[in-house]
């Protein structure tokens, strides 16, 4: 249930914005994350971005999101 | 991930273990992510017999208690309420049925990937009463809580949350001080520390003399973080380390902790195989009474259990493995789960008959 996913910040409105995660388009909260920036990346779990990473974490969490051998089985749709 | 590193990794691992007083080492994990990331990676497999790798109670979906459950269907089925609720939420057992199977009898049901879809459909139908089931620990607990403060500052009259947010650390005090099962050493959980930070860990790690390591999700990482764990028992140390830091700092992150505190406050909570730990909950404070749906609906939730003949009490607390329980794979399976740690993804049950059966 913790799971979080990296994604880019693309949109921001307030305290919303709107992140891409490997190509799909996800809305998050930026309450918890109050002092992120248009293009950085960030964890993202239940709708909110819980921490921004640097893009070196980034490439590397990114990374172990393509490696098939690697990614998160899912069954249905993605649940926090 | 390189196969070349785990295999270095696991052969250092087995030279510490060898180097080792000749006695099991147990080492708990407690999260969800990393049973399943253990199991998925077959990493029981890679290390020697005598290091145990054990799954504690780390699934939100799997301690949440039974009367819980019950109180969701209960409320699900009044005229006029509806429930929204993450989705790993909706086939776990309570007493006599699931969520799901109350939605199928027209029970108002719906879930929701965040706080705010829940938010949204209270908006939209005034007349409803929803109730969002706030489940989960320290990652999920500051998105309910800024849920909270939107609909106080919004003024919605109908929402509410039922809150089941626990805190992991009094849960692994709690399991320490009953002292029934040896605990040798925490995998600790790494994106709840995302939010409680690394040196959350140090004053039990002090009063237990038990080291604990942050880790992270890739099969590299754990065993890593397994690497550090072995290496402070061969010295006889029991610190905080942290082998997640690209994404785990040592304070965590303090927004996050504030709007939990300005929202909830530390109260005891019952626990599916626990039973209730002191300071180990987040219960709606007093200022924001009117948003508690367990105030407005008058629900009390406990401790009590029906277990069906279920062991998942025994294998949240790590004192079983889930083949030890007579209807693993037999009577209970992931397509007709008994218990919760058989519904959740990412509960041991479930991670165990996926990926590891056959042991």
């Amino acid at each position: 249930m913790c799971l979080a996913v990296p994604g880019k910040l693309i949109e921001r409105d307030g305290h919303s914005g709107t992140v891409d995660v490997r190509g799909n388009r996800v809305q998050a909260r930026l309450d918890v994350v109050p002092d992120v920036r248009l293009g950085d990346y960030v964890l993202v779990h239940a709708g909110f971005a819980i921490s921004v990473l640097s893009d070196d974490e980034a490439a590397e969490a990114l990374d172990l999101l393509d490696d098939p051998d690697e990614a998160m089985p899912h069954d249905g749709p993605l649940m926090p | 991930m390189t196969a070349r590193s785990c295999h270095d990794l696991c052969r250092r691992i087995a030279r510490r273990i060898e180097a080792l007083p000749d006695r099991p080492v147990r080492l708990m994990e407690v999260c969800g992510t990393h049973t399943v990331a253990i199991h998925r990676a077959g990493l029981r497999g890679l290390l020697p017999p005598r290091l145990r790798l054990v799954s504690g109670p780390g699934c939100p979906v799997c301690v949440t208690p039974q009367t819980y459950v019950d109180a969701l269907i209960e409320l699900a089925g009044r005229p006029g309420v509806r429930v929204a609720t993450y989705g790993d939420m909706i086939r776990v057992p309570g007493r006599s049925t699931t969520l799901e199977r109350a939605m199928a009898r027209g029970a108002r049901v719906s879930v929701v990937y965040s706080i705010m879809e829940a938010l949204s459909l209270a908006r939209q139908a005034p007349a409803e009463q929803v109730v969002f089931a706030g489940v989960g620990f320290e990652t999920t607990a500051p998105a309910t809580a800024v849920g909270l403060k939107l609909a106080a500052d919004e003024r919605l009259a109908n929402f509410t949350v039922l809150s089941a947010h626990k805190l992991i650390i009094p849960a692994m005090t709690a399991l320490l001080e009953s002292g029934d099962l040896a605990i040798d050493g925490f995998l600790c959980p790494g994106h709840v520390s995302v939010i409680i930070g690394a040196d959350a860990y140090k004053p039990l790690a002090a009063r237990f003399a038990r080291p604990c390591v942050v880790a992270g999700f890739e099969a590299e990482e754990i065993l890593r973080a397994i690497d550090l764990l072995v290496a402070q028992l061969a010295d006889g140390r029991a610190e905080v380390e942290n082998a997640y830091a690209r994404v785990v700092t040592a304070d965590g992150n303090r927004r996050a902790w504030a709007l939990i505190e300005e929202t909830f406050e530390p109260a005891d909570t019952p626990w599916r195989g626990l039973g209730t730990i002191p300071g180990s909950g987040l219960a709606i404070r007093a200022e924001l009474a009117h948003l508690d749906a367990a105030r407005r609906f008058g629900l009390e939730i406990t401790a009590r259990e029906d277990d069906h003949g279920c062991r998942c009490g025994e294998v949240i607390r790590g004192a079983i493995e889930p083949p030890e329980c007579p209807l693993f794979a037999r009577t209970c399976t992931p397509a007709n789960p008994v218990g919760p740690c058989m519904v959740s993804r990412e509960g041991n049950c479930q991670a165990c008959y996926k990926y590891s059966r056959a042991l």
